[in-house]
């Protein structure tokens, strides 16, 4: 199971061998800011295979009888759309489907990545000459996050949008305590400014670490499991039975967490319009 | 780094989406769906014409069926009569027959009757001939003769 390389190897170094990112250091003025080759990369390829793919679908797309491509597009988009009517209630919701299908098509395709057996993955990136290279872009927190502080983003876009600036001012400072006269307003304002900031913080804090936590675990699981090859060939028989069922198990995981990303995402963009 | 690359790609595939992957999809979706409900209009409406010509047909049928009874009925008393007037002519025809072959009969049994008598009363002549042959004079008795034939 282990390639030559790794075959020496203390489990530690295993572990550490594997969850270490192929980092390039980029210098930009003064600052030297650090880029994780393969999270990019990765992403980036399974972006542009899925929504390439997706647009060669729809580009042949007819009202008549549809393939079997396009039947599957259609499943996806009425399932997305299916959601999301139920979620979003104002008004045109084009923009949020699209931007969810968008994040649960990326989202599953770098989750999915957890697939490749780790140690096939590292050792055929070797061979290439990359010493490092994790292939679940996901389990790196740049990724996610990046994902959520876009949500973010366009959550207080979209809040300013629906009510005005004053509006949403008014949502940050006078919600969710209110008071009748201005005096109260004045005192009140700091705690609910406060309150608000934390919901800002902790939304975006909270969907990052979430898909990152899940897809983190599941790797390290994963190499667990794999160490059980420096046993011998009995190890390696048992983890690859383990790593089977956890793979089967891990399906599950990589749908619900894209979904619930999808989901959540919905949820805070349908938040952002509402008018309290 | 990573974290600025991620969100401009995100930011990419979003727009991407949106704008060009599914526009395509959405409209051929709510067309078929439009074209659905049309030929679902079109399918009622069809069993709604579809109704009306059972009705229409239903109707002439009853017609055509009511005519029938009709022309049937005729035919039967068309035929009733000719059988009838077949029936009053072969009547006819045979009583004439039977009055003819009467008629023969009777004429014969007349000519018959006829003959007997003559012939009994050429007999009776000829027995009583024989018999008075002697004492008789048949011309002298020839009235008496005679008056004994009619009696005959």
């Amino acid at each position: 199971m282990s390639e030559a390389s790794t075959a020496a190897q203390s489990p530690t170094e295993y572990i550490q061998h594997h969850l270490t990112n192929l980092v390039s250091r980029v210098r930009i003025g003064e600052d030297t800011w650090t880029l994780h080759v393969d999270t990019v990369v990765t992403s980036m390829l399974l972006g542009l295979f899925a929504f390439g793919m997706l647009y060669m679908i729809s580009r042949k797309v007819t009202t008549g009888v549809p393939g079997k491509a396009q039947a599957f597009f259609e499943l996806l988009y009425d399932f997305v759309d299916t959601q999301v009517k139920d979620i979003f209630t104002h008004g045109d919701r084009k923009f949020v489907v699209g931007l969810s299908l968008t994040i649960f098509v990326w989202v599953i395709m770098m989750n999915a990545m957890d697939f490749l057996p780790i140690d096939w993955f590292a050792a055929g990136m070797h061979f290439i000459g990359f010493e490092h290279w994790k292939p679940v872009p996901t389990s790196d927190m740049n990724t996610t996050l990046a994902l959520s502080l876009s949500v973010i983003g366009m959550v207080i876009f979209f809040s300013i949008k629906a009510k005005g600036f004053g509006g949403y001012a008014h949502e940050l400072f006078c919600t969710p305590f209110s008071a009748n006269n201005i005096v109260g307003i004045i005192i009140l304002a700091p705690f609910n400014f406060l309150f608000q900031l934390i919901e800002l913080v902790s939304k975006p804090l909270s969907l990052a670490l979430r898909l990152y936590g899940n897809m983190y675990a599941g790797e390290i699981i994963f190499l667990l499991i794999g160490m059980l090859s420096f046993i011998g060939v009995g190890g390696a028989i048992v983890g690859g039975l383990l790593h089977a069922g956890w793979a089967i198990f891990h399906i599950l995981i990589v749908a619900l967490q894209a979904f619930i990303f999808m989901m959540l995402t919905a949820v805070y963009l349908a938040m952002a319009h509402e008018h309290h | 780094m990573t974290l600025l690359l991620q969100a401009i790609g995100f930011g990419i595939f979003i727009l991407f989406t949106v704008k060009f992957v599914l526009p395509p999809l959405a409209t051929a979706i709510e067309t078929r769906r439009r074209q659905i409900a049309d030929g679902l209009a079109e399918a009622e409406k069809g069993k709604a014409s579809l109704a009306t010509a059972q009705k229409e047909v239903d109707k002439l049928i009853a017609e055509a069926k009511a005519k029938a009874t009709e022309i049937v009925a005729l035919a039967e008393k068309q035929r009733t009569a000719t059988i009838e007037a077949s029936k009053g002519e072969a009547k006819v025809a045979g009583e004439r027959e039977k009055q003819m072959a009467s008629d023969e009969i009777a004429q014969l049994s007349v000519k018959a009757k006829e003959e007997l008598r003559d012939r009994v009363a050429d007999l009776a002549i000829a027995g009583a001939q024989r018999i008075l042959s002697r004492e008789i004079n048949p011309q002298v008795h020839a009235e008496l003769l005679n008056q004994l034939k009619a009696e005959l």
